[in-house]
């Protein structure tokens, strides 16, 4: 088992015509995906990657029964992406783009409240189940089969934590970037609570950032709730106050959202902290024996 | 994106919002013109855009002639936490009845709009936020439909106890959440809205911030951007699409991703050296990319080392490499380079740098600890 994307993925790609989306079109086909649809408005009738494009969300669902799409479109069309999806009656929807305004975010994750879609990002860089499905732009080469669920708030810094996990010979269930923009549609909770129900996944590593207070809300759900081992990494200990580290969403506002008090919430809630990305693979390592 | 008082009131005014009679002047002569319209007393404020500027002797109230010129003279050469003062703010003193708190942000946690309301103006809200949370009155906006009148009556009527002002406020915070939208912002706040004599509303305080991803499509408000008072490298990393902020150590970052940016940073610091900068290029990074960031953390005279931290995904660690080989010929760099390139076409980038007399690591940690070595 593993959760969000598996063997079961039909997956469809928002913008698969455009650089980056026939690019990891191609990337995903090589893991083993099962990418059945392509839209782009206009351009249906053509093939990316033996890939048939629809001009509709709609058509290519009645046509190829996708139950998941990721969006590679610019952000100013990638809320119009989510809606359209949502409206086709796709289940997961792994939003890619960078840069969504806010404003519109909060529009989006309320259109979907009712709805029976589950958006992860914007600004994610996808999900990986290891041996299932790839969807997004992780790079495969990475992941190993294995029991520790992976859930962060970055891309490259996660890339970095499966690579050291999967080096010290731990494999992994699902790996996921839930996107470092502000408002998201999935955040660290909404996987945990999934991650407790997967036979699969024996602990679970959150990479958090500074910025918000999501981790420090995670960690009050982990001591009540999560019956498993959590692991936390923190990024931007050295992070200046009231400058956007890069994310949108990772920014000390005033005093709020520093480092410190989330690795201080994580400590006081039972989640080992590694100081460095090496150290917790060190810890899962010792976790495991 | 942050604008100064004198924009965002600029911004107020065009939504309907009052604001003291007032004028921004950069010489000590325009705020001698300038008291000829507004009148005297009148309040001198620095126009930074920083907090605390009050605190720090940046807002004074001048009683004559003499006093105006006395404090237009300081004001205009203070530094305020470092940021020297380049405009004031002359503005007509306010005869004050009662002082109040409004601000609109976006919850992220629980991902609405939300308009904060607190009867005490002029403190910092941050503050009362710790000291006593159940003062600052919530209400949210409905994420499709907007702010109800009937809330926005909520707000004036927690504020407010004579009902004429309650629903003069109401239509302050409709105009205060109408801009917030329509700009893109992050944060609009009347610190503080105060009730004069004749018991008008007026915002004597304007903070507006924007929301970086919304810019594109408000070219007016990157218009208002100050340069002046930005990192001059930050500004030229931002329009070479690069993300850089810059801090005090002596070890320049090279890194992919923001995420891994920061943990290289703390890395950094984690085995005792100190960063010089954050510094992501992004994802498809192109040798011209690579080239533009070199010569960014070049500006930098702290800078003494130079730390890759490359995790190819799409990132190809030959592009890279071809970017650091072509800076090398062109930029005469003389600062030790440790490259850790790992990831797509890591092999490719080894063999582009062979013979390009660079330091390499193979994991973050050993370029963290070999970067530190080199400057001792």
């Amino acid at each position: 088992m593993s959760i969000f994307v598996d063997k079961n993925t039909r997956l469809l790609v928002q913008g698969i015509t455009g650089r980056d989306g026939s690019f990891h079109t191609m990337q995903m086909v090589k893991y083993g995906t099962n990418v059945v649809a392509g839209v782009t408005p206009g351009r249906g009738g053509q093939k990316v990657e033996g890939v048939p494009v629809f001009n509709s969300v709609a058509e290519a669902v009645k046509k190829t029964d996708a139950n998941t799409s990721v969006i590679f479109v610019p952000a100013k069309f990638a809320p119009d992406a989510v809606y359209e999806a949502t409206d086709a009656g796709i289940k997961l929807i792994v939003c890619i783009s960078e840069g969504v305004p806010a404003i519109e975010m909060v529009r989006v994750v309320e259109y979907l409240k009712d709805k029976h879609s589950r958006l992860i990002g914007p600004n994610s860089p996808g999900v990986v189940s290891p041996e299932e499905a790839k969807v997004g732009i992780l790079p495969g080469h990475i992941f190993k089969k294995g029991n520790v669920g992976v859930v962060s708030r970055s891309g490259t810094l996660t890339y970095e934590i499966v690579d050291q996990i999967t080096k010290c010979g731990l494999g992994q269930s699902t790996c996921l970037g839930i996107g470092g923009d502000s408002i998201i549609g999935t955040k660290f909770i909404d996987c945990l609570e999934l991650f407790a129900d997967d036979k699969d996944t024996e602990a679970v590593v959150v990479v958090g950032e500074i910025g918000g207070r999501d981790e420090q809300d995670t960690a009050v759900y982990v001591k009540k709730n999560f019956k498993k081992p959590v692991f936390g990494f923190i990024a931007g200990k050295t992070a200046p106050a009231d400058k956007r580290m890069g994310h949108a969403g990772a920014i000390i506002s005033g005093t709020a959202g520093t480092a410190a008090e989330k690795i201080k919430a994580f400590e006081d809630c039972g989640i080992k902290v590694g100081e460095t990305p090496a150290e917790v693979a060190r810890l899962l390592k010792e976790h495991f024996g | 994106m942050k604008v100064h008082e004198y924009q965002a009131k600029e911004i107020f005014k065009k939504y309907g919002i009052l604001t003291p009679k007032e004028k921004m002047c950069r010489t000590v002569e325009e705020v001698m013109a300038a008291v000829k319209e507004i009148g005297i007393p009148c309040v001198i404020k620095a126009q930074v855009m920083v907090g605390g500027r009050g605190k720090a002797g940046g807002i004074k109230l001048a009683k004559n002639e003499n006093e105006v010129r006395q404090y237009a003279e300081s004001i205009l050469n203070m530094e305020i936490k470092g940021i020297p003062v380049k405009k004031v703010l002359v503005s007509e003193a306010v005869d004050i009845g009662s002082e109040a708190y409004l601000g609109i942000i976006v919850d992220r946690t629980e991902k609405k709009t939300v308009v904060m309301a607190c009867k005490e103006g002029g403190v910092e809200i941050e503050e009362i936020a710790r000291q006593k949370p159940e003062a600052i009155y919530k209400v949210y906006a409905d994420s499709l439909l907007g702010l109800m009148l009937h809330k926005a009556r909520e707000i004036g009527l927690f504020l407010y106890d004579d009902p004429k002002i309650a629903f003069e406020c109401a239509s302050v915070v409709s105009k205060l959440y109408k801009l917030f939208v329509a700009l893109d912002s992050s944060l609009a706040e009347i610190n503080p809205l105060v009730v004069d004599r004749s018991g008008r509303l007026i915002a004597l305080d304007a903070k507006i911030n924007f929301d970086d991803n919304g810019l594109f499509r408000h070219p007016e408000i990157e218009a208002m951007r100050d340069r002046e008072s930005e990192d001059e490298n930050e500004l030229l990393a931002k329009e070479q699409d690069l993300s850089y902020v810059r801090l005090s150590g002596n070890i320049g970052c090279v890194v992919n991703g923001a995420g891994l940016a920061m943990a290289t940073m703390d890395l950094v610091k984690h085995f005792g050296g100190e960063p010089a900068n954050f510094l992501d290029i992004g994802g498809s990074s192109s040798p011209e990319k690579v080239m533009n960031a070199l010569k960014i953390l070049l500006k930098d005279e702290n800078v003494r080392v130079i730390f890759f931290n490359i995790f190819g995904g799409i990132t190809r660690c030959d592009d890279v490499a071809n970017g650091i080989l072509q800076a090398k010929k062109t930029l005469n760099i003389k600062h030790p380079i440790v490259a850790r390139l790992t990831g797509t076409n890591e092999d490719k980038a080894m063999e582009i740098l062979k013979e390009a007399g660079l330091i390499f690591a193979k994991t973050m940690d050993e370029g963290a600890q070999k970067s530190i070595a080199l400057l001792k």
